[in-house]
């Protein structure tokens, strides 16, 4: 028999709802796999298997009680470290954020307690999701379980949502939340292998995730595939007031409607992806992609995003400048951190508070945002980029008038080495392909496509028009089918 | 812009007054940071400048695009803004009346209230 962590969510959800096993099994083995692989791993920042436990009992007494169960009943899930959790410490993997316990839960979390999931911890990521490889974060870097082939070299597992993808790669969750704010969901998807979507700006409440860039942040499901995305999309997406950017539209049956025929469809393929020097693993699997879209039925046409190459510098303009606004609540006061040295002022204590508690990415962050948004240099900078953030949106709505989804590759790369990118600029490049649909409010998604000669996954990105997910998810489901992808670490932790 | 920020002071930081822009040195990173209120030690700054340099140069690149009629994006995704009911308390979980839930995280609450260093002298 297989064991119990290596079934997927819905798997889960339909074995405990049969009584194949009781949610309370399924609890305790992922329970005592988060254990088993926290020190190799560190994918959590606080693991959580008493509440794991109690959602899991209840689930089991209202089956036994004969009443209806959840979308999600009986799945323990892992929470990105982002996402307020009553009573539970909530560090966005910063210093700052060390002990706080929020007195109230997320919009989003609280829909998958409601749903019948349960928590197993809150997941490692980058320092407040600013970085691409985890390394950012004040508790150390969750570690990639894939290696290389012959070597055992640590390998990161992307980010920002990197204690996500580790998690759910390693088998010690199902699924698990992430946040994408340029590719924070997706990248870390690809790097290790599962599927992982990123909805249109505003389906699912940004209510109780610690903001980094507002016009970007986007909460969405990490799973082992299409199928587990979309129910878990289901219950974490949906109108919430709190959040003024919140869609006021019915949530789709994503799951139910499922469809990997793509007779009829367009898929447009970006020529301006197709970068000089692009990595050969990378490339091949991209041109996979595209015979498996149109061994689905769909007609591939060759489309043009002509400002892709100034979405980079626009993002790195855009979500500093609302980081270093968002971040600037951190003071010492209301919560979280407080550096007051001896015979400080209030002016003092708040710059000391920020310097002992934000890690040096933070930092160069804050003080980007803040200097472009400066007098003298607003206009040029932040305005400018606006501008082009315009530009660069129009370009997809041009594209979606030839085209119903989109197919690129994740990242330029595979999965690379901790401590291997030490400039900033060549981890922000990393982000190349995932940015532009951030930019433009688009979901988009990463499922597996096939492994690089190394042996270490490589994901394919669908990108679609706004408030399709439908759309990502059935040409996702069409790759999936096709590409096969099966490989699985090899357990070393 | 943000003029509230730099009235009083010529906060125009490194403006080289030909249009954007020039490299940052240590003193106008001093200045950011001192913005930003994070205390950065003399060996931070040096560190600082050439990093902050060569993002900023790099993202000088969109100085080159043609935005000609072209508005800033403000809504990424074309929402309404709401307006919610006009009533206490409309969603209690963003309401009033909960002074302890808002205090519990403080690292130094007092008799109610936020404790804060003395602010007059």
């Amino acid at each position: 028999m297989t064991g119990l962590t290596d079934l997927g969510l819905i798997a889960i959800r339909d074995g405990v709802a049969k009584g194949e096993f009781t949610a309370v099994e399924v609890a305790q083995a992922f329970n005592a796999a988060v254990a088993e692989a926290q020190e190799a791993l560190n994918a959590f920042i606080v693991t959580t298997p008493e509440a794991a436990l109690a959602a899991a009992e209840k689930v089991d007494a209202t089956r036994a009680a004969g009443k209806e169960l959840g979308k999600l009943a009986g799945v323990p899930i892992g929470m990105k470290d982002l996402f307020a959790t009553k009573g539970v410490q909530t560090s966005a993997a910063s210093k700052i954020l060390e002990g706080f316990k929020p007195q109230y839960e997320s919009t989003v979390s609280q829909k998958l307690w409601d749903a019948g999931a349960g928590m197993l911890g809150k997941l490692n990521l980058d320092q407040f999701a600013m970085g691409s490889s985890n390394e950012s974060s004040a508790f150390g870097p969750a570690i990639s379980p894939w290696r290389r082939k012959g070597d055992t070299a640590a390998l990161t597992p992307g980010g920002s949502s990197g204690g996500s993808s580790a998690a759910v790669a390693a088998r010690l969750c199902p699924a698990a939340t992430g946040t994408d704010t340029g590719g924070s969901i997706r990248q870390p998807a690809a790097f290790t292998g599962i599927s992982g979507i990123k909805p249109t700006y505003g389906r699912c409440s940004r209510w109780g995730i610690v903001a980094f860039a507002s016009s970007l942040d986007q909460a969405g499901p990490m799973a082992h595939d299409v199928a587990d995305c979309a129910l878990m999309l289901e219950a974490m997406a949906g109108f919430d007031p709190k959040d003024a950017t919140s869609l006021d539209m019915p949530v789709p049956d994503w799951s139910a409607l499922l469809n990997a025929d793509l007779k009829g469809k367009k898929v447009g393929i970006p020529r301006e992806y197709r970068i000089e020097g692009l990595n050969a693993d990378v490339a091949k699997a991209w041109d996979d992609g595209i015979a498996w879209l149109k061994d689905a039925g769909a007609e591939v046409v060759d489309i043009s995003l002509p400002h892709s190459k100034y979405a980079l510098a626009t993002y790195y303009i855009i979500a500093p400048a609302e980081a270093s606004s968002n971040l600037a609540r951190y003071d010492g006061v209301r919560y979280g951190l407080r550096d007051l040295p001896d015979g400080a002022n209030l002016q003092d204590m708040y710059a000391a508070t920020r310097a002992a508690g934000f890690g040096a990415e933070v930092k160069r962050r804050i003080l980007i945002g803040t200097y472009v948004l400066s007098a003298g240099f607003y206009d040029a900078y932040y305005t400018q980029a606006q501008k082009v953030r315009t530009l660069i949106s129009r370009d997809f709505e041009e594209a979606f008038k030839q085209c119903d989804v989109i197919l690129a590759p994740t990242a330029p790369t595979p999965a690379f080495a901790l401590g291997e990118k030490s400039n900033p600029l060549d981890l922000y490049l990393g982000d190349v392909f995932s940015v532009p649909a951030s930019l433009a409010g688009l979901p988009a998604m990463s499922v597996p496509a096939g492994l690089s000669s190394d042996g270490l996954p490589l994901g394919l990105q669908i990108i679609g028009r706004p408030f399709d997910e439908q759309g990502v998810l059935n040409a996702g489901l069409a790759i999936e089918q096709r590409a096969q992808f099966s490989a699985k670490p090899e357990k070393w932790w | 812009m943000p003029l509230a920020l730099f009235v009083g002071r010529d906060f125009r930081l490194g403006f080289n007054g030909k249009g954007c822009c020039m490299s940052v040195d240590t003193a106008t990173v001093a200045r950011i940071a001192s913005l930003a209120r994070i205390k950065v030690s003399e060996g931070e700054l040096e560190a600082m400048v050439p990093e902050l340099n060569g993002i900023l140069n790099w993202v000088e690149q969109l100085g080159e695009v043609n935005v000609e009629g072209v508005e800033p994006m403000t809504a990424v995704i074309p929402n309404t803004l709401r307006l919610r009911a006009d009533v206490v308390n409309a969603d209690p979980l963003t309401g009033g009346g909960i002074r302890d839930a808002v205090l519990a995280n403080a690292p130094a609450a007092e008799h109610g209230f936020f404790g804060v260093p003395k602010v007059i002298e």
